[in-house]
């Protein structure tokens, strides 16, 4: 079973200190292709939420089974496996946004996140926790690639959950920028993912700098009331 | 030229403040043959340009807690922001001149460590990132047979009045790649040099002007050794040997070298563009091949690319190899012999 300390761990792994966007820098290629607006971005970490947890857990389960030598491709075959149901399920229920995300639901299987936790995390831990890395690791990809697909969906072209009408037919983008906003195209373009990448992983560095500043100032008060 | 003196020569020391200073003087006849063409509006946009670039410098030296008067002094910002002004079309809204002299200030200079460690030419950052992101926009030159008043132009710079699309007319390089575009026979390329009322004496009319005053400002320069004469010349060698040679065997399709010198941003490109002494080269053979590589890169985009003038992105690409050209080209050491 998990533990809650477990649990935590884990999740604070995943979610933020080993994050795979903005710290392991993992999975550029979809990550710069699909985060042209925010519905994209989420849905293509959706697809890939489902396959890490259940290739975690399959892996995990199947550990002890699995020669050492050849565990990559029996990784792969298993990846691949849970990609195609995967695959299939976005081309029966969402066609339309299938269309959009086209050839990165498959490529997910070349993700290296994928393949980076199976080997690192589930080829060596219980099925139970590699589940929950999966999910975590996901849930980390998820919220950057959100934040990054937001932020170059506004600056592009003004707007927030275009395509969601594709997701929930009843909704509607929400148009938060003035209609005549000529939209700064570089931000959809490749370059503005890789600046507005980099000013994320400025952004989370700069935080870890001043924590770390402020745990040092604590110790050392700390000694010098010890003293 | 008699007043002799014997060395050991005190060298005058040239600060930035000094150099960046020549650099804008050196820049006025060409502004001056650019207001004569277009209008006052010119200085507007120059005054647009360098507000923001101060504004953005002061802001982020703040950021980095940077002495303020020291860096905001040394004119550098001030030249990117006429640079950016001059390459952008005269008519483009105020609001365009802002976004690139943010990027070029904010991302291309500060964030990569301030004066002297940008790896890129911020005022061609400005251009590429404008370009990019409106091409439209960017696209927009004056149409010269046009004449509009000042006030007119003020109202179309800041949103005012609408846009108006017979404004604004084919550039003459627009006008010689459509027709390369259009295929062998379809335009004769003579003729239309000959004919057509954007082109003038030996490229387009009116802007011969300005880049012929861009290239006595380059002169000047290089006289008051602020340039080498490395970067230009190998700039507008390597133009004029791809020019050369694809007008020598077929005239008919391109136009000949000194049309490309003198139209787009070659001018201004080859002396205070590609000799910038911070993104550029710093080994004088360095500098030649740096300046030759652009050269051959802008002639290439410009004429056979979708962009209007090819020189940014040239200096742009041929920035990212200044490391590897510097390391081949390191001069021997006095006395020594480079090691074969």
């Amino acid at each position: 079973m998990i533990t809650r300390a477990e649990l935590r761990q884990i999740a604070a792994n995943g979610v933020w200190k080993q994050n795979t966007s903005i710290v392991q820098i993992l999975g550029l290629c979809p990550l710069l292709a699909v985060t042209t607006n925010l519905v994209n971005g989420v849905m293509l970490s959706l697809a890939t939420i489902i396959v890490m947890a259940l290739s975690g857990f399959a892996v995990a389960a199947l550990r002890n089974f699995i020669p050492h030598e050849i565990r990559i491709p029996v990784f792969i075959l298993i990846v691949a496996a849970l990609v195609t149901v995967v695959d299939l399920l976005f081309n029966a229920n969402l066609h339309e946004l299938y269309n959009v995300l086209g050839i990165f639901i498959p490529l997910i299987v070349t993700n290296c996140i994928v393949l980076a936790r199976v080997e690192a995390f589930a080829n060596k831990n219980p099925p139970l926790q590699s589940m929950f890395d999966g999910v975590f690791m996901g849930v980390g990809m998820l919220w950057t690639l959100a934040l990054l697909g937001g932020l170059r969906e506004l600056i592009g072209a003004g707007t927030l959950f275009s395509g969601i009408d594709m997701v929930f037919p009843g909704l509607q983008p929400l148009q938060l920028l003035p209609a005549d906003y000529p939209g700064l195209l570089l931000a959809i373009l490749p370059p503005g993912a890789f600046i507005l990448l980099g000013c994320m992983i400025a952004w989370k560095n700069w935080i870890e700098a001043r924590a770390a500043a402020r745990r040092q100032l604590r110790t050392d008060t700390a000694l010098a009331a010890g003293n | 030229m008699m007043d002799f003196t014997t060395p050991p020569y005190l060298l005058k020391t040239a600060s930035v403040q000094r150099v960046m200073l020549q650099v804008l003087a050196a820049l006025l006849p060409g502004i001056a043959a650019y207001i004569w063409l277009i209008g006052p509006i010119v200085l507007v946009q120059l005054a647009i340009a360098t507000l923001a670039a101060l504004a953005a410098e002061a802001a982020m030296l703040k950021l980095r807690d940077k002495p303020l008067g020291l860096f905001l002094g040394d004119g550098s910002a001030v030249v990117t922001a006429w640079l950016i002004a001059l390459t952008f079309p005269p008519l483009a809204p105020w609001w365009l001149l802002v976004v690139g002299v943010l990027f070029a200030i904010v991302v291309a200079k500060h964030l990569y460590g301030g004066l002297g460690q940008n790896p890129f030419n911020p005022a061609m950052i400005a251009f590429a990132v404008c370009i990019v992101s409106f091409p439209a926009l960017m696209s927009q030159w004056p149409a010269l047979g046009l004449k509009t008043s000042f006030g007119e132009q003020i109202d179309i710079v800041f949103g005012l009045a609408a846009r108006v699309d017979a404004m604004t007319g084919a550039t003459p390089l627009d006008a010689i790649k459509t027709a390369l575009k259009l295929g062998e026979g379809a335009v004769d390329v003579p003729a239309l040099l000959a004919n057509q009322d954007i082109f003038g004496n030996f490229a387009g009319r009116g802007w011969e002007w300005v880049a012929a005053g861009y290239l006595i400002g380059g002169l000047w320069l290089w006289k008051r050794g602020i340039v080498s004469w490395h970067a230009p010349l190998g700039f507008i060698g390597g133009i004029t040997l791809l020019a050369g040679a694809l007008w020598l065997w077929n005239p008919a399709q391109f136009a000949g070298p000194l049309f490309h010198l003198f139209s787009g941003g070659a001018m201004l490109g080859a002396f205070f563009i590609v000799t910038d002494p911070v993104s550029g080269c710093t080994t004088p053979k360095g500098k030649f091949v740096f300046g030759f590589a652009a050269g051959l890169l802008a002639y290439v985009i410009r004429v056979f690319g979708g962009y209007p003038d090819g020189v940014a992105f040239a200096v742009l690409l041929v920035n990212i190899c200044v490391p590897l050209i510097d390391m081949y080209t390191q001069p021997p050491i006095f006395g020594m012999k480079n090691e074969k």
